[in-house]
């Protein structure tokens, strides 16, 4: 009967109960949904970081000098392709020069690959991959910038270094990863970067590919001690360190666009506590009456409890179900990808918003139920 | 005569800034089962307020107050609200119905308090019925109708558990004579029935209907 009594009043005042309900739609709107773009967010970086994550990248030790060119020489590599075994192991040389398309100039990443190792490592758009020296490839957003397409010529190095090169083919954007990163680079095989740069058998850098990221320590350290033995021959290193500490600023970035939601939640938390202590202000003579023919503390306590949880109930599921639309166009709208919604992550956090709503509800119920239930009948009954 | 109500010395003083006012100032009084008891005096003399102490909706300043052999003072807030459940049954001069429930279940609230679950006896209606109330005003709220028509459904609901004691502050006086008076039979059929009634009231025809009149002025039994 008590809980009928709540929910007569709820729809008695119907318009004020409307107006709290709607205060906690938008803090399970707002909080549901930062959590869903902060999710989404770090999905889509976690996406990204995973090409890095399980790469060990080996750079030669010591420095280019004028004469003498830092590499890594093939005897390394022979050494490093037998501890690796299995996993894929590529060398490739780096530089950055000058490349001039039509009147723009600006300074790109070379590469120099054996085009055997190429298809594994990237992938086509369009054209072919390079085999010998007659030409190049470029990255996708390079090729975008100065609307290049296979079979167009680039102009690459200054001065008398220059040398006129027909892009044979794209490559997809590889983003950011620990190996080779295509997007804005341009790539031609081993023969053509030696002709052109020299350092023939000195590579800059060599990438393994682990399968199982449980062997990145024990591949670099037997690398280090094959290698590195006398003196530093190469740096070993891995991008765990850094992807779990960009992880984590990505997780307090999302941790504070909650608590920006959760503002708007405690607004709305305010909200319906001012709406119950209007209800209990109200209803004074109604409990005087109910406490004078034998109604218990506790059961004057519930009905307000009750009417705090009608009103969270009904604002967290309208919420939840309004989070869902509203989360889903902010990453569309921001990530241009619809996938980053359907996850379990989200269903979690439209869930957690919808508790921590309906929590804040019965926390903000709990005071004015406190004090309906603590009045003195006769006290209550005089009061008009 | 066996006690059904016993007043100790009991003393009511409400403190104000003005100074205390002593609402009731050492009343000692007994009632016994099955009596009628009307008490009468002046506006302000203190009726309601002596009313409220045996109907345990308040406590005594000082004093004490059996109800049917328990000290009130010693019973905790839980069991003086069972005692007003189970009973007393309290008619008030301005019905105090709850608004947001029909006629119907003003009368079942208290059963639903004792027993946790609804009516299925019928007893609201059966009650309604003896109060002279039925047909479709028995689905009404309180606001849609009369005041004799709400003093009836006040009866009514303060019958709902059976209570022993019925306390009735002035239960005619926003009632016409006519209803008054069938209001009044009522109260005399139920007195007949054995339960207790103290009843406030400033008409000595009304008073008339008790077996005693107790007059009370400035907080003190004359
Ligand atoms: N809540 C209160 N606070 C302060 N004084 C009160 C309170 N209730 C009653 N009084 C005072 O106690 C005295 C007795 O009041 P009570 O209501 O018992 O009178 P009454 O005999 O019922 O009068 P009436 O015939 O007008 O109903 C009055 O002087 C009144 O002003
Ligand atoms: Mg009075």
């Amino acid at each position: 009967m008590t809980f009928e009594l709540a929910k007569r009043n709820v729809r008695l005042h119907l318009f004020r109960s409307i107006l709290a309900a709607i205060g906690i739609i938008i803090g399970v709107v707002a909080i549901t949904s930062m959590g869903m773009l902060g999710g989404a967010l770090e999905q889509s970086v976690s996406d990204e970081l995973m090409n890095m994550g399980n790469s060990i990248i080996i750079t030669p030790a010591g420095p280019s000098t004028g004469e003498q060119k830092a590499g890594i020489e093939e005897k390394d590599i022979r050494q490093i392709k037998l501890i690796t075994g299995r996993h894929p192991t590529i060398a490739f040389y780096n530089t950055y020069d000058q490349i001039k398309v039509g009147d723009n100039r600006r300074y790109v990443s070379m590469y120099g690959v054996d085009p055997a190792e190429l298809p594994s490592i990237t992938t086509l758009v369009s054209g072919r991959y390079v085999s010998g020296t007659e030409g190049v490839m470029i990255g996708q957003s390079l090729a975008r910038q100065y609307n290049l397409k296979e079979g167009n010529f680039i102009t690459i190095g200054i001065g008398s270094r220059e040398q006129r090169l027909r892009v044979v083919g794209i490559l997809e954007n590889t983003g950011f990863s620990g190996g080779i990163q295509t997007d804005n680079a341009v790539i031609g095989s081993e023969r053509w970067y030696e002709s052109k740069y020299g350092g023939r058998g000195k590579y800059d850098q060599v990438v393994i590919t682990v399968e199982d990221l449980d062997e990145i320590d024990r591949i670099k350290d037997q690398i280090e001690a094959r290698l590195n033995r006398r003196e530093d021959v190469v740096n070993i290193m891995d991008f765990r360190a850094m992807i779990s500490s960009i992880q984590d600023a990505i997780g307090q970035i999302s941790l504070f666009v909650i608590a920006i939601g959760g503002i708007s939640l405690l607004v709305a938390a305010v909200s319906i506590l001012n709406v119950m202590l209007i209800s209990v202000n109200e209803r004074i003579k109604e409990i005087g009456i109910l406490r004078s023919i034998g109604t218990q503390k506790g059961d004057i306590s519930k009905m307000f409890l009750y009417e705090a949880t009608i009103l969270g109930l009904i604002g967290s599921i309208c919420g939840g179900v309004m989070s869902l639309i509203g989360g889903g166009l902010l990453i569309l709208l921001i990530m241009q990808d619809i996938k980053y919604l359907m996850t379990l992550n989200t269903v979690f956090t439209i869930i957690y918003g919808m508790c921590i709503g309906i929590a804040i509800c019965i926390a903000a119920g709990v005071y004015p139920a406190h004090r309906a239930a603590q009045m003195n009948p006769i006290d209550a009954l005089s009061n008009d | 005569m066996e006690k059904c109500i016993r007043l100790e010395d009991v003393k009511r003083i409400y403190q104000m800034e003005a100074g205390d006012v002593y609402a009731l100032n050492g009343v000692t009084l007994d009632i016994g089962v099955g009596d009628f008891v009307a008490i009468m005096g002046a506006s302000g003399s203190g009726k309601t307020t002596l009313l409220n102490q045996i109907g345990c909706l308040d406590q005594p300043t000082s004093g004490n107050l059996f109800i049917e052999g328990k000290n009130t003072r010693e019973l905790p807030d839980s069991e003086m609200t069972d005692l007003r459940r189970d009973a007393i049954g309290f008619i008030f001069q301005k019905f105090n119905l709850i608004p947001l429930l029909t006629a119907f279940e003003n009368v079942e609230y208290p059963l639903i308090l004792k027993t946790g679950a609804r009516d299925s006896t019928g007893r609201p209606a059966e009650l309604l019925r003896l109060v002279g109330l039925d047909g479709g005003h028995i689905h009404h709220t309180p606001n849609q109708l009369s005041g004799g028509q709400q003093q009836r459904v006040a009866i009514a609901r303060a019958l709902a558990n059976d209570p022993r004691i019925l306390l009735c502050d002035e239960p005619t006086g926003n009632l016409d004579s006519k209803t008054g008076q069938q209001i009044m039979d009522i109260l005399t059929d139920l007195n007949g029935q054995g339960k207790t009634i103290v009843m406030v009231t400033h008409s000595d025809e009304i008073a008339s209907f008790a077996d005693r009149i107790i007059t009370i002025r400035d907080g003190v039994i004359q």
